[in-house]
């Protein structure tokens, strides 16, 4: 509900507020312009196409719901009760509790590693996506077309094989085992350059910026004031995108840190996973699942969050009509 | 800030572009720190003091790490967990690779030890004095980590093999346990015949299991003298597996599921995989995973090839090593020594590691401590029994952990498809022979 | 670039004033494109190089190394593990990226049309499997998978059949196939729906206004002005299936035997990297798999981009 007040908000009253509140759901606010009933524009929520595109929530949620029921269990009730059922006993604040505080608390030191890597790395790799796209929708410069050409072709060559020399770099500069090596690479996300840089072309009139020019703005200017207004969906979209794969992270952190006070949550988790597969090791196959569990948390808080730059960067957007 | 990274942004495109034309010359810059008055002088060294990186995923070194800097002030150990074998084991590759970042000790596992022997990657310790400990520890383990004269780490445990048995459903069912593998093959069918529910075990495919019941058969596939490799799975000792195991998998008596899933530990606590063959350190990842099934669960000596027989192998176990790229080598053999042996050891013991040393192995308090999850059975009797029976003339390739890479490509297919397992060691011994041939080894020549 | 030819469409040519023409314009293009390039060239086109050059060595545990010039490159080339990974990730794409892309694109679709109720919890709900790190779902779908005590051995147990084995040789690829959509439909959900949010709603103005359905709309006006996100999500879910890893790589624990090292190629240049020691080979294995891919994705969007 909170999506259909801030479009309202956002789109500046084009109706009274209370029209968007009585309005059964929040996409049912017009997005922007003028309102004409009973259109493909304007319609109205349907029941079948809801229920319809509810299997595809059933595909996505149901393997999500055997991980909260199972962060509900205990050790034993892990093993000894039916996965997609509450076992006995209701072991959740528990577990939470041990997860957070088992090993000294180890986990909480890597929950902070892991908001530096995705607050660093995927706030830079959007930063450098949005300048990047900009500049390549935006201005005619030699060699400007080889640049997309040479990011496929890099991003062609699988990863994996890269990890031992990308290391022995990273090891030669002295970053490795330290939160660079994986700050560093996630700053780059091909990806998010070209949805940037499709973005902008479409969602930036290039007359804007003339205009601009002419009135005498700088160029760093006119890209704050005018281009990164309009480029707000595109941004937030990228970020969200970069924020998970930094969030999940895990082949290279693997590779490049050694220290487990470095470590992201996917290499703790991993490390907690093959703790139980060595002699004298402890198996905390519960600590595993809760601790999985509040790995995703945050993730969700933050496409939350993010949900409402979206709309209000989609209603910024309609300054182009 | 900003400039500071972009200068080093700027430095690192230079040296990648140097590396490109140097990169066969890295991995000897790590020698500085050779400090005190000779390279052997482990005892000044540890008087000086320093720092000792250790990369370790044995659990039980924590105490020892402690109680070793509580006895030399000056040192600081520093214990990492870098990962759990192959992951452990490719960090240490880059890190020698890469001429820095190596530890000062290793935890090696004895199969993977030949790898690091064979490059000269990890020190040989007899220069420090490791060479007097043959008698200090049990044969298995000491042979492993010995290659003619030289010593290249200090075992730290060992896996001689038992046969963990769950009794209720044994008793349920009426099942005495099994002293010949042949028996064991009729258990099976009887276990599985009362309830398909029970298997006699698990088991995918497993290159360290397989190979640990070919020991104990007598099969020796491997022989290695230095760069002279034989790989020969036609043997007596391994068609005596054979033959066994392709009974099990043709009759579907075994679980399809992997060793270490929860579904294992699942499969262990509810009764159905009925047994298990592994190593003597199982009883700590029994108590604390499978929980549920404490009392259930007994401990006997493997079943045997030939009736009579006392044969008996090591599954897993591990060991201390030096790379070479260590800083501080003096100091580090000084720790090695220290977790390995003597004080160290015991402490080791009593806090659930299975002792690789003779003192431990035959000391009262540890051969008459009763296991509480085994129903107050003195386990340990079992395995001191099986240590003493391994019989020392196995090794391993020096390229072991490739080979165990492929096992599944190769064995595999016999657990998965009609094809038989005689075929898959075939495979897999021609994967290892043509690997072997590729890093310049001479193989079956 | 045809890409950019599209793109450039869109977007009258900023030629019409001449102040802003020339050096400046190309300074202040490379100074807003110059940190990604920077930073790019660190952390791919560096090892790529080293990758390059390590491909024409080989280095042996005897006998140290030598050059060897092109020789692993004709090794790769007639490596049939190489192939056979090639041709299995092949069919991969072929089966799962349109099932997935379709999927994705229904729903992207469904959720812009507003009609369905709770839009909202719709975008975050299918969004959610790709936050979920692949360790975790890999925990989650072995249970689903598991035939003794997970799902499907649940509902064997409950109706008394059989289901074929999900982690059996014979269905593991699809198995797989449905983890990576399950994990991704979110994801190129997401990047059609913000697509489709930039689509100028003048568009739909008009064809509503001539009195076009809404299947007519999507059609006519929604599916061409997010073409260009259509043949950039199928290009990234090629490079992604060629580069498939993460997914077998974790399942290989459940099912060894059905997933070997060298099920895809990139997990045989994992293994041969980190199993083997073979880094040279696996660097040439790598770069014959760039290229490879590299044509492929290139291929598709000359194609996707000429239609329009």
């Amino acid at each position: 509900m909170t999506t259909s007040l801030t479009t309202a908000a956002a789109t500046g009253g084009a109706e009274p507020a209370g029209a968007a509140a009585v309005t059964a759901s929040p996409s049912a606010a017009p997005r922007r312009g003028k309102r004409l009933p009973h259109t493909p524009l304007n319609p109205r929520p349907s029941l079948a196409l809801t229920l319809l595109t509810g299997l595809a929530l059933v595909y996505t949620l149901l393997p999500l719901a055997w991980l909260v029921i199972n962060a509900t269990k205990d050790q034993k009730g892990l093993l000894d009760s039916f996965g997609l059922w509450f076992a006995d006993d209701f072991n959740l604040w528990d577990n939470v509790t041990r997860t957070l505080t088992y090993d000294d608390g180890v986990f909480v030191r890597w929950l902070l590693n892991t908001l530096l890597y995705v607050a660093a790395g995927a706030g830079g790799a959007t930063v450098l996506a949005v300048l990047g796209g900009y500049a390549l929708a935006k201005f005619n410069f030699p060699g400007r077309k080889a640049v997309f050409a040479v990011v496929l072709g890099a991003v062609a060559v699988p990863g994996t094989a890269l990890a031992v020399p990308t290391f022995l770099m990273f090891s030669k500069m002295g970053l490795t085992n330290t939160p660079w090596a994986v700050i560093i690479p996630s700053l780059i996300s091909p990806f998010g350059l070209y949805l940037m840089w499709v973005f902008a072309a479409e969602a930036i009139p290039t007359e804007l910026l003339e205009a601009a020019r002419v009135d005498g703005s700088g160029e760093l200017r006119t890209f704050f004031t005018i281009a990164l207004p309009l480029l707000m969906p595109g941004t937030v979209t990228v970020l969200l995108f970069s924020m998970v794969a930094t969030w999940n992270n895990y082949f290279l952190p693997l590779i490049m840190i050694k220290d487990p006070d470095w470590y992201p949550l996917t290499l703790g988790l991993s490390a907690w996973n093959s703790q139980a597969q060595t002699a004298g090791g402890e198996a905390v196959f519960d600590l595993i699942i809760t601790g999985s569990l509040l790995t995703i948390v945050p993730i969700v808080v933050i496409f939350l969050l993010l949900q409402r730059f979206w709309q209000s960067g989609l209603a910024a957007g309609s300054v182009k009509e | 800030m900003r400039t500071h990274t972009t200068r080093r942004l700027l430095g690192a495109l230079a040296v990648a572009s140097a590396l490109a034309l140097t990169a066969t010359a890295c991995g000897s810059d790590a020698g500085d720190g050779d400090g005190g008055s000779g390279p052997k002088d482990v005892k000044s060294a540890l008087e000086k003091g320093g720092k000792v990186t250790v990369w370790a995923w044995e659990p039980t070194l924590k105490k020892v790490a402690e109680d070793f800097e509580k006895k030399y002030p000056n040192v600081d150990v520093e214990l990492v967990n870098a990962g759990t074998g192959d992951k452990q084991y490719t960090a240490l590759q880059n890190a020698i690779a890469a001429g820095s970042g190596a530890p000062d000790v290793a935890q090696v596992e004895y199969y993977a030890l030949g790898q690091f022997a064979i490059a000269k990657s990890v020190e040989d310790l007899s220069p420090y004095g490791a060479g007097k400990f043959g008698e200090t520890f049990t044969p298995g383990p000491w042979n492993a980590v010995t290659q003619d004269k030289a010593v290249y780490a200090l075992p730290m445990d060992s896996g001689p093999m038992a046969f963990f048995y769950n009794k209720k459903v044994f008793d349920k069912h009426h099942i005495e346990v099994p002293t010949t593998w042949d028996q064991y093959v009729e258990a099976a069918r009887t276990l599985h015949k009362a309830d398909p529910k029970i298997f006699i075990t698990n088991d995918t495919g497993d290159a360290g299991a397989t190979t640990s019941l070919i020991w104990q058969a007598g099969g020796r596939p491997y022989k290695t003298d230095g760069t002279k490799v034989t790989v020969d799975f036609g043997d007596a000792g391994t068609e005596k597996y054979t033959a066994t195991w392709q009974k099990l998998l043709d009759e579907k008596l075994v679980a399809p599921v992997s060793s270490w899933s929860d579904a294992w530990y699942k499969g262990l606590a509810d009764g159905s995989l009925a047994t298990l063959s592994i190593g003597a350190w199982m009883p700590a990842n029994l108590t604390s995973g499978v929980a549920a099934a404490s009392g259930d669960w007994r401990v006997a000596p493997l079943p045997q090839w030939t009736k009579g027989d006392k044969a008996s192998a090591e599954n897993g176990g591990s060991s201390l090593a030096v790379p070479k790229a260590a800083k501080n080598k003096e100091l580090a053999y000084a720790f090695t020594e220290f977790a390995t042996t003597g004080a160290g050891a015991t402490t080791r013991v009593s806090e659930g590691a299975f002792p690789a040393t003779r003192a431990d192995l035959e000391s009262k308090t540890f051969l008459d401590a009763p296991f509480p999850y085994f129903g107050g059975q003195k386990a340990n009797q079992v395995f001191a029994e099986s240590a003493r029976n391994v019989s020392t003339d196995w090794s391993y390739l020096p390229y072991q952990v490739y080979a165990n890479s492929v096992f599944n490509d190769t064995v595999g297919k016999a657990y998965v498809s009609s094809s038989k397992l005689t075929d898959g060691l075939k495979t897999w011994q021609d994967a290892s022979v043509k690997y072997g041939k590729d890093q310049g080894f001479s193989v079956n020549d | 670039m045809t890409l950019l030819s599209t793109s450039a469409q869109a977007v009258p040519p900023p030629r019409r004033r001449t102040r802003f023409r020339g050096r400046k314009e190309a300074l202040v293009g490379w100074g807003f494109v110059g940190p990604f390039v920077a930073v790019f060239g660190l952390v791919f086109l560096a090892p790529i190089a080293y990758a390059l050059y390590l491909s024409v060595f080989r280095d042996r545990l005897i006998g140290g190394t030598s050059f060897v010039g092109l020789d692993n490159y004709s090794e790769a080339l007639a490596d049939p593990r190489f192939w056979e990974g090639l041709a299995r990730v092949g069919l991969f794409l072929l089966v799962q990226v349109p099932v997935m892309l379709g999927i994705a694109l229904l729903i992207a679709l469904a959720i812009d049309s507003g009609r369905l109720y709770g839009t909202a919890f719709f975008r975050v709900s299918v969004f959610l499997p790709y936050a979920v790190p692949a360790v975790v779902a890999s925990l989650i779908w072995g249970f689903i998978y598991g035939t003794r005590f997970g799902l499907v051995g649940n509902i064997n147990d409950t109706l008394g059949v059989t289901l074929p084995d999900p982690l059996s040789p014979s269905l593991v690829l699809a198995a797989i196939g449905n983890i990576v959509t399950w994990e991704f439909v979110g994801y190129n959900m997401l990047i059609f729906y913000s697509a489709l949010k930039v689509v100028p709603r003048s568009l739909y103005e008009a064809a509503a206004i001539d009195g076009a359905g809404e299947w007519r709309i999507v059609a006519s006006v929604k599916l061409p002005a997010i073409r260009s996100a259509l043949v950039i999500a199928t290009i990234f879910s090629i490079i992604g299936s060629f580069q498939l890893f993460n997914e077998p790589s974790i399942l290989q624990k459940l099912a060894p035997n059905a997933i070997t090292s060298d099920f895809t190629p990139n997990l045989y240049t994992y293994s041969l990297s980190f199993a083997g020691q073979q880094h040279n080979y696996a660097a040439t294995v790598a770069i014959v798999m760039g290229v490879i891919t590299a044509i492929i994705a290139y291929a598709v969007q000359l194609r996707g981009m000429r239609k329009g």
